[in-house]
C-alpha cells in the first residue's frame, strides 16, 4: 500500500486554463539581456515579485531562436506563475512572448525600453507589477486531484550510489505516479549512450520508439561533430568521476534507473514543447541541470525530482526541486542541500518502496506549500539552452 | 554491514558503499537484484562510491555492470582491486 492512491489530494493553485500549480509567483520576465537591470529593479521595487534575468535574446535566428521564445513562453505560461511582466528591448518581441503567455488566460503585460529609457519603462512596469502583486497574494490554494500534478526529474553530480540508491528511488515513485495518470517528464540525451536499447524497448509504441531513436541520434551526430577526447572530462563530469562513476555507458544505466521497472515511455517532445497527454514522456535536452530543469519548468512540469551523488546544489525560480542522494558520505556533508536521504537503502536498512514513498510523502509536502532545501537556500538556477551561434 | 553492492549476480565490478576501506580489508558485499551476499578481500585502498573488481581481467575484456557491458578494460585488473579510469574507458565516443 503505497502513500498516495488515486483519491490522494494535494493543494494547488487552479489557473485559467485549468492548470495547477503549487507556487504562485508573479514573474518579471526579461526578453534579452539588455532588459535584466530594469527587470532587476522593477522585482526590488514591487514585493512578492521575482525577476529571472538571463544573457541571451539578441540576434538570435532559426530553430535556436524558436527555441528561445519557447522557453521563456512556457516559463510564463507554468502554472507555479500567477501574473506576468514582461520587458524587452524593443517591443515587437516582447508582443510576441506576451501573446504566448496570454494565451493560457493569465495576466501580463509587456514594455519595450526604446523610446521611454530604463527610468520610465521601470515606472511604468512596477505599476502593473504592484496590481499583479496583490492581485496573486489572494490567490487559495484548493484541494486537486494527485493526476494533476505534472512531475519531472533530472539527475545532476551523479556518482555510483545514485545507480544504486537515489535514482532507483524516483523509478519507485515514477512507477506508482504513472498508472494514476501523472504527466512525466525524464530527458539527458546523451547520459542514455549506452542504454538507449532499453529506454527504446520501454516505448510504448513503434512511433514514440522511432521519435525516441531519432532524438538520440541526432544527439549522438552532435557530439560526434565536436567531441574531444573522453568529451573533456564532461561527460562524465569530473565530479562524476571523483565519486567513481568511469564511463558514460555506466552513467547511463544509473541515469535511466529513474524510469522505474514499470513505466512506459508513452511520447517524445523537443526541447521546451508541452506534452499532449497523461504519461511518462522523453523530453531531448542538454545533461546540464540548469538547462535541463528550466527546460521542464518551460514544458509545464510543476515538481521536479532530482538525484544526486556528490552533491549538485541546483535549484530553479520557478519549479521546486526536491533532492534526494543515496550516498551517507554527501548527505553527512552536504546535509542542507538534501530533502530526502535513501542512504538506508544501501544498508538494506529500508526497501525500495519505502524509499520511493518517502520521496513521494516529500512531494505531496512541497506541493502543498513546504519550501524545497534549494527554496529555502535560495537557489535560483535559471539556463536557457542555446543550440548554436548568434548571427 | 554491506561493504559494497553490485546489481545483477553477473556483474564483474561492484560499489564500496562506505567510507575508509583499506588494502586487505575483508568486505561483505550484497548483490541487489538477488537479495543474496558474497564476499571479496580488498586489494587497494578504494574510496566510497568507486569500484572494485570481482574478478581478474585483463585488458580488452568487456566490464559488466547493472547485467550489461559498461566498458572496456584499457590496463589488467585483479579481483579486489580499484576499477575505474585508470583501467576501464567506455566504447563510445
Amino acid at each position: 500500500m503505497s502513500v498516495i492512491s488515486k483519491n490522494t489530494t494535494f493543494m494547488g493553485y487552479r489557473r485559467e486554463n485549468g492548470r495547477v500549480g503549487v507556487r504562485n509567483y508573479v514573474l518579471i520576465l526579461p526578453v534579452d539581456d539588455l532588459s535584466n537591470a530594469a527587470c532587476e529593479a522593477v522585482a526590488n521595487n514591487i514585493k512578492g515579485t521575482m525577476a529571472v534575468p538571463h544573457p541571451y535574446g539578441r540576434l538570435q535566428f532559426g530553430a535556436d531562436l524558436d527555441l528561445h521564445f519557447r522557453t521563456l513562453i512556457g516559463t510564463g505560461s507554468n502554472p507555479n506563475v500567477a501574473a506576468v511582466v514582461v520587458i524587452g528591448i524593443e517591443e515587437g518581441w516582447t508582443k510576441r512572448i506576451v501573446d504566448g503567455i496570454a494565451a493560457t488566460g493569465k495576466p501580463v503585460t509587456g514594455f519595450g525600453i526604446e523610446g521611454y529609457g530604463d527610468h520610465e519603462t521601470i515606472k511604468r512596469a512596477s505599476k502593473v507589477a504592484k496590481e499583479y502583486s496583490q492581485w496573486a497574494s489572494e490567490k487559495q490554494r484548493e484541494a486537486c486531484p494527485i493526476n494533476e500534478l505534472w512531475v519531472s526529474t533530472k539527475c545532476g553530480e551523479s556518482d555510483t550510489t545514485s545507480g544504486c540508491g537515489a535514482n532507483p528511488t524516483v523509478g519507485n515513485a515514477f512507477d506508482k505516479l504513472h498508472p494514476l495518470g501523472n504527466y512525466l517528464c525524464f530527458g539527458e540525451t546523451s547520459e542514455i549512450t549506452g542504454g538507449e536499447s532499453i529506454v527504446a524497448a520501454r516505448c510504448a509504441n513503434d512511433k514514440v520508439r522511432d521519435q525516441f531513436m531519432f532524438m538520440f541520434n541526432r544527439y549522438q551526430d552532435m557530439i560526434n561533430r565536436w567531441k574531444t577526447d573522453d568529451l573533456s572530462e564532461s561527460q562524465p563530469t569530473k565530479g562524476n568521476i571523483a565519486g567513481g562513476l568511469t564511463t558514460i555507458e555506466e552513467k547511463a544505466m544509473g541515469n535511466i534507473q529513474k524510469i522505474g521497472k514499470k513505466c512506459t515511455v508513452d511520447g517524445v517532445i523537443d526541447k521546451g514543447e508541452v506534452p499532449s497527454h497523461p504519461g511518462l514522456w522523453f523530453m531531448d535536452s542538454s545533461s546540464a541541470a540548469a538547462e535541463m530543469v528550466t527546460l521542464c519548468a518551460a514544458s509545464g512540469y510543476v515538481v521536479h525530482f532530482f538525484p544526486t551523488g556528490q552533491g549538485n546544489v541546483i535549484g530553479n525560480p520557478i519549479l521546486p526541486v526536491i533532492k534526494l542522494c543515496a550516498n551517507p558520505r554527501t548527505v553527512r556533508l552536504m546535509s542542507e542541500h538534501m530533502d530526502v536521504d535513501c542512504s538506508a537503502l544501501l544498508q538494506a536498512e529500508k526497501t525500495l518502496d519505502e524509499t520511493g514513498d518517502m520521496l513521494l510523502e516529500c512531494m505531496l509536502r512541497t506541493a502543498n506549500g513546504r519550501l524545497t532545501a534549494a527554496e529555502a537556500l535560495g537557489h535560483r538556477e535559471f539556463v536557457l539552452t542555446r543550440l548554436f551561434e548568434s548571427a | 554491514m554491506n561493504h559494497f553492492v553490485l546489481h545483477d549476480a553477473h556483474d564483474t565490478v561492484a560499489v564500496v558503499v562506505v567510507e575508509g576501506v583499506k588494502a586487505g580489508a575483508e568486505l561483505n558485499g550484497w548483490i541487489m537484484d538477488d537479495n543474496k551476499h558474497m564476499n571479496m578481500t580488498a586489494r587497494s585502498d578504494i574510496p566510497i562510491g568507486h569500484k572494485i573488481a570481482l574478478k581478474d581481467m585483463k585488458t580488452g575484456d568487456t566490464v559488466i555492470k547493472y547485467g550489461v557491458d559498461i566498458g572496456k578494460v584499457v590496463a589488467p585488473i585483479a579481483a579486489g582491486e580499484h576499477a575505474h579510469v585508470h583501467n576501464i574507458k567506455t566504447k563510445r565516443w
